[in-house]
């Protein structure tokens, strides 16, 4: 049997013990001793959190097809564990073979949210790794970070020894012969860390130096070295239907987010919603095959016994082969009693079809989001959802038996005006009106439409990372403006409204566009207790407020400025494949309100063509 | 046909709970390509029950579940698949067929089953705790005080003992188990540290359920079958 790193005692008293033994069905063990890397994997969030990623699994199984690479996972420790591996001094360990995370080689942590930043000091510091890489050595793992929080790695910069830009299932292996010459070699780690920053796509932030202006903004940013890239540069897979994809990927005792298959039929989006981080930096659309995923599907559902299976995608509807894949996952679930999900599909006739099919009606709710009330905002942020379609999908999938719709909106959008705010209210009353136009004994009761608003926090390598964010008092201001007018509606019984809370969203802001000196304010409010603060429970804002304080940085700096065309932002060194030229083009489209066509109308130059895959080259294969 | 699975649950895996339990099974049967029966309905679960919730912290050999199959395998066939698919400390013993019926409603059967309790050796114990544990056993009756959902309730749990022995350092019991009557056999051990003036540190006992039996006596006799026992092998 296999030993655990806590003893019963600890296990019986703590809160889900499942969340630290391991031995979950399809995790991997080997032999330490025959493999000379090990690799432990991160997602710094409770495990059922963790293990809902897909990422980590892609990059386990990847790792672990080597035989002389072990990969192994760890996640946060919830609160109660914390403590107790605090009071009794018990370093963090990986959940396959239960050792000490400092005695890996690599620890890899994956930063999916900004909220989390607290739990990536917790991991290292818990496992006994200094939290500033400089004061690492060879005692320790080398830290390195990666998702797409990476694209500004600089607020948390001095955390990590180095950051991975891009998608995880191109460069691992050159960074891992490096690390065996350097330990063969007895290189010093700064050497090391040397020629790891030439390896495209991996950034050193020790070997880089940051100047600023008076005003605070960032006067100059370069290598400290010589031979470093003044520009790291975003890896891309090629092609999505020949590279690594889990056949087994591990299956949680204890009930995760994501208790399902999941295939990633895509990456990337055609859309250009000029919010949205995701649509951007995960360009160019690239699809996977229909064998490749045909293939996968059921693989992973042999190998799980899953009873779900979801497909995976920024925006299904647009994959070009889903009415095949549908059918045949259709016919493969239901003679396996497995059942589908399909989220982020466009409501239409097809997928109204499809969901009558796989879904209870009864039970289900339809989902829009049109991001904006207006037709100016959304053509503001290229949405190019119309109320037409809206109302029109709406009345289709009424007309098919539903009658409960979810909508989701955003406040606080570049440009918003008290009328688009009041337009939300507006659209859901032509939703009610359009379920309440069915002859009243061919509808089923009342209809429930849920509306719900989320605060726009603007992100790095997007159109709008120009834009000024509200503050708290006036996020909260404007979704009292939506209630208000929501109550005014005729049928306002059957609009329920939810808003999202106002203080995370500004420190997330402040996050997504920080730079290095936000550090330090991480660090303090970690050593006064902040973990955990993506959970409402545990995020304390009066701490937030006093670590900005003590550490002399100011957050409107990060919040409230309209950035200057030309100013140096602090992830400017990041080429995240599009070009500062567009985004600025389309944040100037913005402003005029003019909507850019999505990719596969119209190339509009973003610059991620140079990647040599993917909907850049969709139908001209035949050409050349 | 109704089949009866017989399983032990040990090493990591007592820390997993009786719910995850049942997901697990529940997909280790479809990674297994087992034919099993689900229900009517818009979403169809599978026809499957289990026998006696095992609380978290505890071992056995001795745990059931019961499920419907469309197409017959053998005994051996079952076994050698689901093991196939187990994790470390998971075992499937046994897969008999039950008639339907009474015997084949594994949940409602279960009327008492045998427990192996040792100590764990950070738990002091006086040397002469078996003769102390031996007078304890001799009482004609023991009051506890059991939480319910609506408070506390006195029990009279010594009726509950049907057998017990010493097994070089542990003790082994027989006890009343099931929906009424049921004896969790950490509460006896409580009662006797306590009656002694003992100290019992948390989780101190290391507690191994062996068997579940279903009580085919009648007229106040017992007649205990393990509910394997009561299934056939599927040739």
């Amino acid at each position: 049997m296999r030993k655990l790193a806590l003893n019963d005692e600890i296990l019986l008293q703590i809160e889900k013990p499942a969340r630290y033994i391991g031995n979950e069905v399809n995790s991997v063990i080997k032999d330490a001793d025959k493999v000379d890397i090990r690799f432990c994997m991160c997602f710094p969030d409770v495990y059922e959190i963790g293990m809902s990623h897909l990422g980590i699994q892609i990059l386990y199984d990847m790792f672990n097809q080597k035989e002389n690479v072990w990969c192994e996972r760890v996640y946060s420790p919830w609160p109660d564990m914390d403590k107790i591996l605090r009071d009794r001094q018990i370093p963090l360990f990986a959940l396959e073979s239960q050792d000490p995370v400092r005695d890996f080689d690599f620890l890899g942590i994956t930063i999916q949210y900004e909220m989390c930043y607290t739990n990536i000091l917790q991991i290292l510091d818990l496992s006994g790794i200094p939290l500033r890489a400089v004061n690492r050595t060879w005692e320790d793992p080398v830290v390195i970070g990666g998702g797409p929080c990476a694209y500004n790695p600089e607020p948390i910069a001095p955390f990590f020894d180095l950051f991975y830009i891009g998608e995880g299932e191109t460069v691992y292996f050159d960074l891992l012969d490096l690390y065996r010459e350097a330990r063969a070699g007895q290189w010093s780690r700064r050497d090391f860390l040397i020629r790891a920053g030439q390896i495209p796509g991996l950034y050193a932030p020790s070997l880089y130096e940051t100047t600023y202006h008076e005003d605070g903004t960032i006067a100059s940013f370069r290598p400290a070295e010589d031979g470093l890239p003044a520009v790291i540069e975003k890896q891309a897979v090629e092609d999505m239907s020949d590279t690594y994809y889990p056949e087994k990927p591990v299956i949680p005792f204890i009930k995760a987010t994501q208790d399902r298959v999941v295939l990633e039929i895509q990456r990337g989006c055609i859309r250009g919603c000029r919010f949205c981080q995701a649509g951007m930096l995960y360009r160019p659309l690239r699809e996977r095959n229909l064998d490749f995923l045909k293939d996968k599907a059921l693989k992973m559902l042999d190998s799980t016994g899953h009873e779900e299976i979801s497909l995976s995608s920024l925006s299904s509807s647009d994959y070009s082969r889903l009415p095949e894949l549908v059918n045949f996952l259709i016919d493969e679930c239901d003679r396996r009693g497995v059942n589908i999900s399909l989220p982020s599909l466009r409501i239409d006739a097809f997928s109204l079809e499809v969901m009558e099919k796989i879904q209870d009606i009864r039970k289900s709710s339809l989902t829009f989001a049109p991001e904006a009330g207006s037709q100016r905002l959304r053509d503001v942020i290229n949405k190019g959802l119309t109320e037409e379609v809206i109302l029109d999908g709406a009345g289709k999938a009424f007309a098919g038996g539903w009658n409960r719709v979810k909508l989701y909106f955003m406040l606080g959008l570049p440009t918003e005006t008290e009328e688009d705010q009041k337009a939300i209210a507006w659209l859901a009353e032509k939703i009610a009106e359009r379920y309440y136009d069915i002859p009243k004994e061919q509808r089923k009761g009342k209809c429930q439409i849920v509306v719900s608003t989320s605060f726009f926090v603007p992100k790095p390598s997007t159109p709008f990372q120009w834009a000024p964010m509200c503050r708290k008092e006036e996020f909260l201001d404007r979704a009292a403006v939506v209630r208000r007018e929501i109550h005014g509606q005729l049928n306002q019984k059957s609009i329920k409204y939810n808003w999202h809370e106002a203080d995370v969203s500004v420190l997330e802001g402040i996050f997504a566009r920080g730079d290095r000196r936000m550090a330090d304010v991480i660090q303090y409010a970690y050593e006064h207790g902040a973990i955990f603060d993506a959970w409402s429970e545990y995020y304390d804002q009066a701490r937030w407020d006093a670590s900005f304080a003590a550490c002399g940085v100011d957050p409107d700096f990060y919040v409230c400025r309209t950035r200057a065309d030309d100013e140096i932002f602090p992830w400017d060194f990041i080429d995240a494949g599009v070009t500062r030229e567009f985004l600025l083009r389309e944040w100037k489209r913005a402003g005029q309100e003019k909507v850019t066509e999505n990719c596969r109308h119209t190339c509009s130059g973003c610059g991620a063509k140079k990647y040599k895959g993917g909907v850049c080259y969709e139908g001209q294969s035949e050409v050349c | 046909m109704k089949v009866r699975v017989k399983f032990a649950k040990e090493g990591a895996m007592k820390f997993v709970g009786h719910l995850d339990i049942m997901r697990y099974f529940q997909k280790a049967i479809r990674r297994a390509g087992i034919d099993i029966a689900y229900s009517e309905g818009f979403s169809p679960h599978m026809i499957m029950s289990f026998a006696n919730p095992l609380g978290v912290g505890l071992t056995s050999e001795g745990e059931y579940f019961d499920m419907q199959l469309c197409t017959a395998f053998p005994s051996g066939e079952l076994v050698r698949r689901l093991n196939d698919t187990m994790v470390e400390g998971m075992r499937v013993i046994s897969a008999v067929q039950v008639p339907d019926g009474k015997a084949g409603k594994a949940m409602s059967l279960v009327e008492a089953a045998d427990y192996r309790i040792a100590f764990r050796e950070s738990q002091p114990l006086p040397d002469d705790w078996r003769t102390r544990f031996t007078a304890f056993m001799e009482r004609p009756s023991m009051v506890i005080c059991k939480k319910t959902k609506k408070g506390e309730k006195e029990m009279d749990i010594r009726p509950l003992v049907y057998a017990w022995h010493f097994e070089d350092d542990a003790v082994f019991m027989r006890v009343s188990s099931g929906s009424s009557d049921n004896l969790r056999p950490e509460y006896l051990m409580e009662a006797f540290f306590e009656a002694e003036g003992l100290a019992l540190e948390p989780s101190a006992l290391m507690i191994h359920r062996m068997e579940i039996y279903a009580d085919l006596g009648t007229e106040g006799r017992h007649d205990f079958r393990s509910l394997e026992a009561l299934g056939q092998i599927i040739e």
